[in-house]
């Protein structure tokens, strides 16, 4: 069953096209990991995926509706580059938060459960300013997990992650995808986002130049799918 | 009612932020109070001419320090980018707008309320006998500032020059509701009651504030997506 599909991609900043012609889809449980050189138009097509931008031509569409629908938003999560957390709020009344907005039953009990899962409880009450990158990044994937999406957009997850802190991430990205999650993220570190990945994709310079099943070569040679595409 | 909750929730979030980190409360009390201490250097407090323009001097700084307040509104979101997860998250563009001009009402009027007893002292201004006709005007004209501000502040978060933008696009649009906001002022700072003539400028700040909030809550969604 498809969840997302993104059908004729066209994004332009300016006359520059960031995107062209991106046409793909994901199945339930599957884990797309996503990946070019800075300035491939990664981000754009996160975005577009997640309705924060619209597209010049083409479509998108989540568990077959639009992304702008609040319906399909509902089960959406959505991690950017950044981490989209309140600096002055606590982890608790950051989740709290999300989980008002998101129109959870008992935000407060879910808070308290995400912290619990991603090893934050003991620093519930403070703000998150004074939290460390590791902490940040499991906070907001908290945030992004909190309403039990059904699809998850990640963009660079692992970013300034040291290898414990990356432990943990992909732990909770197992978990979401045994759960039937479907994952979309984008990512410059190649062999922490392919130990976890069904499908591959790499952007070069706006076009979808690979879309496929993750291969176990990838694995063993991460860097193979780039050279073969030119980009080493 | 989801919707409500939705717009209560992201009010009490930025008062949470701001009463916690206090940029732009403070900065807007101080720069009112200063302007306000600087105008009664230059008029004379017993003058009769002070009294008439006393709505309209009120009202300016107001409205210049209230700019300060509303510019941090939607700025508040980018560090973190914290804004595309409002966006991204099922709270309507209507809500979200709604909860933040709600939260700079809030604001604003907390500005006005520690100004209005220092103003009444610079000016010899009796302001106590008229309290709750004033508490009209302000929560009148404060919200037709709040909501005029607060989609600026949507429309120039994003801009490099946002600080001095947001004040050029603000005041030419909320002439209408500073003109009447001034008028009743000064007429109930006069003393007077507000009867005839200037019923007309409470109907016109009613008008704005309905016009003004449906424009908004109808067009926020297309200025925050592009």
């Amino acid at each position: 069953m498809t969840t997302l599909a993104a059908e004729n991609l066209w994004k332009y900043y300016g006359d520059l096209p960031a995107l062209r012609e991106v046409t793909f889809s994901v199945s339930r449980g599957a884990c797309l990991a996503l990946l070019g050189r800075n300035g491939a138009g990664k981000t754009t097509l996160l975005k577009l995926l997640a309705g924060l931008v619209r597209p010049a031509k083409g479509c998108v569409t989540i568990l077959g509706r639009a992304p702008r629908e609040a319906a399909a938003r509902a089960r959406l999560g959505v991690l950017g580059h950044g981490i989209a957390v309140y600096d002055e709020l606590s982890a608790l009344e950051n989740l709290m938060l999300f989980g008002r907005l998101y129109g959870l039953a008992e935000p407060r009990r879910a808070a308290l459960e995400w912290l619990e899962r991603t090893g934050l409880a003991h620093v519930r009450d403070s703000p998150v300013r004074e939290f460390s990158r590791g902490m940040r990044q499991r906070l907001a994937l908290a945030r992004a997990l909190l309403h039990n999406p059904d699809v998850l957009l990640l963009d660079e997850p692992f970013t300034a992650l040291d290898d414990r802190a990356i432990g943990v991430l992909q732990a909770l990205l197992r978990d979401a995808l045994a759960q039937g999650r479907t994952i979309v993220m984008s990512t410059h570190q190649l062999r922490e986002a392919l130990e976890l990945a069904t499908h591959v994709a790499l952007l070069v310079r706006g076009r979808l130049a690979h879309f496929g099943e993750r291969t176990p070569e990838m694995l063993t040679e991460p860097g193979r799918l780039y050279r073969q595409y030119g980009e080493a | 009612m989801r919707f409500l909750r939705q717009s209560l929730a992201v009010a009490a979030k930025d008062l949470r932020s701001e009463l916690r980190s206090k940029e732009a409360l403070n900065a807007s009390l101080a720069f009112a109070l200063v302007i306000l201490l600087l105008f009664s250097f230059a008029f004379d407090p017993t003058a009769e001419t002070t009294r008439e323009i006393s709505g309209g001097l009120l009202w300016l700084v107001f409205a210049f320090a209230g700019t300060l307040m509303l510019n941090r509104s939607f700025a508040r979101e980018l560090p973190n980018d914290c804004l595309d997860a409002l966006v991204a998250s099922p709270v309507p563009a209507s809500a979200l707008f709604l909860g933040k001009a709600l939260a700079n009402l809030v604001l604003l009027l907390a500005v006005e309320l520690v100004s209005l007893p220092v103003f009444g002292v610079f000016y010899n201004v009796r302001w106590l006998p008229h309290l709750l006709p004033l508490l009209g005007v302000l929560v009148l004209a404060t919200w037709g500032l709040a909501v005029i501000g607060t989609m600026f502040s949507a429309l120039t978060v994003n801009l490099r020059l946002r600080e001095l933008m947001l004040p050029v696009l603000v005041y030419p649009m909320i002439i209408p509701a500073l003109m009447a906001a001034m008028q009743l002022t000064t007429v109930l700072l006069a003393g007077e009651p507000v009867t005839g003539d200037n019923w007309l400028w409470v109907r016109l700040l009613v008008a704005f504030d309905l016009i003004f909030t449906a424009l908004a809550l109808a067009l926020v969604e297309t200025v925050l997506l592009g």
